[in-house]
């Protein structure tokens, strides 16, 4: 049976609902917290701060290091044993590189930015909620930014072209995944995976899709940060 | 090393007050929350002040132990993530986060407040693990307190996931409870020179002389004790941080 109606009922284009907030870790220098239907995500920058170990220090510009877990109970599936894994590193890897273009720690020599990106609920598109979080959370945190940066899966199952596949689509046998980060204002790409087979013009009508729900996560981003700081008449 | 800090705590407290205004004997607010991860068999959120923590239990299907084949049995982990303090770090998990875990675990199970033996699915073969997580999201001091409650809290909150005799379908929850009797709740109680305190901030963390954590059950008897710290205490100071950890556990328990 072809998959022509989505199982959550959405339509091909549509987002699950969208939940963002800045500030949610006292502890930390910046945070965010981003939810994209069962899919949660926090985020949790510290830094700008001295790197170690010491030969990872780079005099000429301070470093971005990305961590990205999840947590034990998160998934659907069995218990996910603690500790790094082979997804989890590569994860943490794309992430960083989705991050850096928006970044600029120029006057940061020697230092490092860490991001700590945690899961406590899973249901696919977990690395670009990771991102989603990671971009409010360096904002919150007041690194020099000059985007936002926006993620978001597209892909395909059976002949439907999908934003936002859930788990069930995901995990489809006859499915295909591409999250997708871009700076918000230019559009340019900083992460792309995908994996599956697919044709050049079904790919087109994804990252099209992705595109334009790129300018919705912004809003809700944007709508974060800007309550986190917002001034009351009465303060 | 902190000997300002630590001289300011002790002065305060011998007026009966702490630097953010609380009695010695006072916790800040704490609220627990359930249901908080959907994927987990059980889970809850718990706040003390600005310290935040999630627990969450998965359960899996093993091979009884062999000293005991007719009892299912528990596990508890603790997750310093590096989220919630600048003083966690990756890798292996800490002392710290080894010895919250025991801790959490023993004031548990020796309250017998899970009934094992009805984990057990058939003699020798088959049982269930109970597996309880608990991940900080941030720490503004006792860490002890609230991991404990929030690893109970997942627990109460669980329930069996779909078993047909071979395999565990995690997507079709039960509505069958774990066999839970007892609420222990656990309380650290902190010494400074002559004087005892419940619910540390980071600062009062780090210049105790010495804690003793207790897990008081609902009958006000206890049933599991640590002393840390790097001073001895008095048999009498004992006694009195064992009757303080005892009288506020009733307050904790009734967020449960």
């Amino acid at each position: 049976m072809a998959y022509t109606e989505r199982n959550d009922g959405r339509k091909p284009d549509e987002l699950r609902p969208i939940e963002a907030k800045a500030g949610v870790i006292k502890r930390a220098d910046g945070s965010g917290w981003f939810k994209i239907g069962n899919t949660e995500a926090y985020a949790a920058v510290y830094g700008p701060r001295e790197m170690f170990p010491r030969f990872r220090q780079n005099p000429e510009k301070g470093v971005l290091r990305c961590h990205y877990t999840m947590m034990p109970f998160s998934s659907a599936g069995d218990r996910v044993r603690p500790g790094p894994s082979r997804r989890s590193k590569e994860i943490a890897l794309v992430t960083e590189k989705a991050l850096l273009p928006v970044i600029n720690l120029g006057d940061f020599s020697n230092a490092v930015v860490d991001v700590f990106i945690e899961l406590p609920q899973t249901d696919a598109g977990t690395r670009c909620a990771g991102i989603c979080a990671a971009s409010i959370a360096l904002a919150d945190a007041g690194i020099p930014m000059t985007d936002l940066v926006c993620a978001v899966s597209a892909g395909r199952v059976d002949d439907m072209i999908l934003l936002d596949l859930n788990y069930i689509e995901d995990s489809h046998e006859n499915g295909v995944d591409t999250p997708m980060a871009m700076l918000h204002n230019t559009k340019q790409v900083s992460l792309l995976q995908m994996d599956g087979e697919i044709s050049l013009d079904q790919l087109k009508q994804a990252t099209e899709l992705a595109k334009k729900a790129c300018d919705e996560i912004y809003e809700v981003q944007k709508a974060a940060l800007k309550k986190k700081f917002e001034v009351t008449e009465n303060a | 090393m902190h000997e300002d800090l630590k001289n300011g705590i002790l002065s305060l407290l011998s007026k009966g007050t702490r630097r953010d205004g609380r009695k010695p004997d006072q916790y800040r607010a704490v609220s627990v929350e359930y249901g908080v991860s959907k994927n987990a068999e059980g889970s809850a959120r718990v706040k003390i002040g600005d310290t935040e923590v999630m627990a969450g239990v998965k359960m899996e299907v093993m091979k009884p132990y062999p000293d005991t084949p007719d009892a299912g049995s528990m596990m508890f982990n603790v997750e310093l993530t590096p989220m919630s303090s600048p003083e966690f770090e990756t890798g292996p998990p800490s002392i710290d986060a080894i010895e919250f875990a025991r801790i959490t675990d023993r004031g548990i199970r020796e309250s017998k407040a899970l009934d094992t033996k009805k984990l057990c699915i058939e003699s020798g073969e088959k049982m269930w693990m109970v597996v309880v997580d608990i991940c900080t999201l941030n720490d503004d001091g006792n860490l002890f307190d609230a991991i404990a409650l929030a690893a109970l809290a997942a627990m109460k909150d669980a329930v069996y996931p779909g078993y047909d005799g071979e395999v565990i379908d995690y997507k079709k929850k039960t509505d069958q409870k774990l066999p839970l009797s007892k609420t222990p709740v656990t309380v650290t109680v902190f010494k400074y020179g002559n004087h005892l305190l419940v619910d540390p901030t980071p600062d009062e963390m780090k210049v105790y002389d010495a804690r003793l954590t207790v897990s008081v059950l609902d009958n006000g008897n206890i049933c599991s004790m640590q002393k840390g710290g790097d001073s001895p205490i008095t048999h009498e100071d004992l006694f009195k941080m064992i009757q303080m950890a005892i009288d506020r556990s009733q307050d904790l328990r009734k967020h449960l």
